[in-house]
């Protein structure tokens, strides 16, 4: 890493970078520019390999559901099942967290579910990246979901849903510590929500990283325990994907509810 | 102190948070295995929110690992 290149004098470090080939378990988080397109100075549309593995995730669950989808029958076969079984899914966790008036935000919902579980998914094939390991994509889907929750409480319940900071059943003189606590609380899902999936993609990565850099670099006699733990560890990889993307939908059930319901 | 140093001895700290999240962890499976034995029918119920549990007790371990990032990149 750069730390260690800033500390070592610059002749041990090209002795050690000729002598062994280096960690950097991180390296494959850097965000590289394919087409820069930069209007005014602002970068914002540039075409990066984050947003192409965003696209290869969204055609690749595009494709899944057309191609399992192409003749519907009655009977259905292999794909149509688990399209069938992951729109039941979905349906189910909509219905469960939101309950009465959830119909209009599922296909929001399972939209949400299979982008960030194809972007995990993605991650894991070798030489790609993961569009969910970075801070930004993840902040932008939970702020939306946050302005979406709160537009949706003033839109269906006026000033009234300023309620929601005010816990019933408390007596008077604790309501000047509860209410900005349940305002903070309520500030910091945003944060809790997108943190916790880049920090679960970006740690799951890099421990994949170490564990390669290991069982590429030991000898024979002490790779094959790197290489069988990082087999393991993919396996968990795609288990944590799901229950990742498992977890934010249900959270984002969990705030639309919280706005459409008001009052526990 | 030099800085250098300093951030690596930051950056174990930070990580050091992971402690609490495995003692976390260890209670919760602990409990949820109580619970299937002591009522096996619950089961799929239960598991559900075990691994949601999980989820969340994980995540707070990795917000220690994104503050030693953090550091890791200022220093």
């Amino acid at each position: 890493m750069f730390l260690t290149a800033t500390a070592i004098s610059a002749e041990a470090a090209q002795a050690a970078a000729a002598a062994a080939p280096r960690m950097d378990p991180l390296h494959h988080f850097q965000v590289i520019r394919y087409v820069e397109i930069a209007p005014f100075g602002l970068d914002l549309f540039s075409i990066s390999n984050s947003v192409l593995w965003m696209w290869i995730s969204v055609a690749a669950v595009f494709a899944f559901f057309r191609y399992a989808m192409r003749q519907p029958a009655l009977v259905p076969g292999r794909l149509q099942s688990i399209a069938e079984a992951a729109y039941l899914f979905i349906r189910g966790i909509v219905d469960e967290n939101i309950g009465h008036g959830g119909k209009p935000f599922f296909p929001m919902v399972f939209s949400l579910f299979f982008f960030v579980l194809f972007c995990n998914w993605t991650g894991l094939i070798p030489a790609s990246f993961t569009a969910t390991s970075q801070l930004i994509v993840t902040a932008t889907l939970a702020l939306g979901i946050f302005f979406l929750s709160i537009f949706l409480g003033f839109y269906k319940h006026g000033l009234k849903f300023l309620g929601f900071f005010v816990p019933s059943g408390l007596p008077v003189l604790l309501l000047p510590l509860m209410v900005p606590i349940e305002i903070i609380s309520f500030l910091a899902r945003p944060v809790s929500l997108s943190v916790r999936l880049f920090a679960n993609m970006t740690a799951g990565h890099t421990v994949l990283g170490v564990l390669f850099f290991f069982s590429a670099t030991l000898p024979w006699i002490g790779s094959w325990l790197p290489f069988g733990f990082s087999v393991v560890f993919t396996a968990v990889e795609i288990f944590i994907g799901f229950i990742q993307a498992y977890i934010f939908t249900i959270l984002t059930c969990v705030y639309i509810n919280d706005s459409l319901h008001l009052h526990h | 102190m030099e800085s250098l140093p300093a951030s690596f001895i930051g950056m174990g700290l930070a990580a050091a948070g992971l402690a609490g999240s495995g003692i976390g962890l260890g209670f919760m499976f602990g409990k949820a295995i109580e619970a299937f034995a002591r009522q096996p029918g619950a089961e799929a119920q239960l598991s559900k929110y075990v691994w949601i549990g999980a989820a969340f007790v994980e995540a707070i371990a990795l917000y220690g690992l994104v503050l030693a990032f953090i550091i890791m990149g200022k220093g």
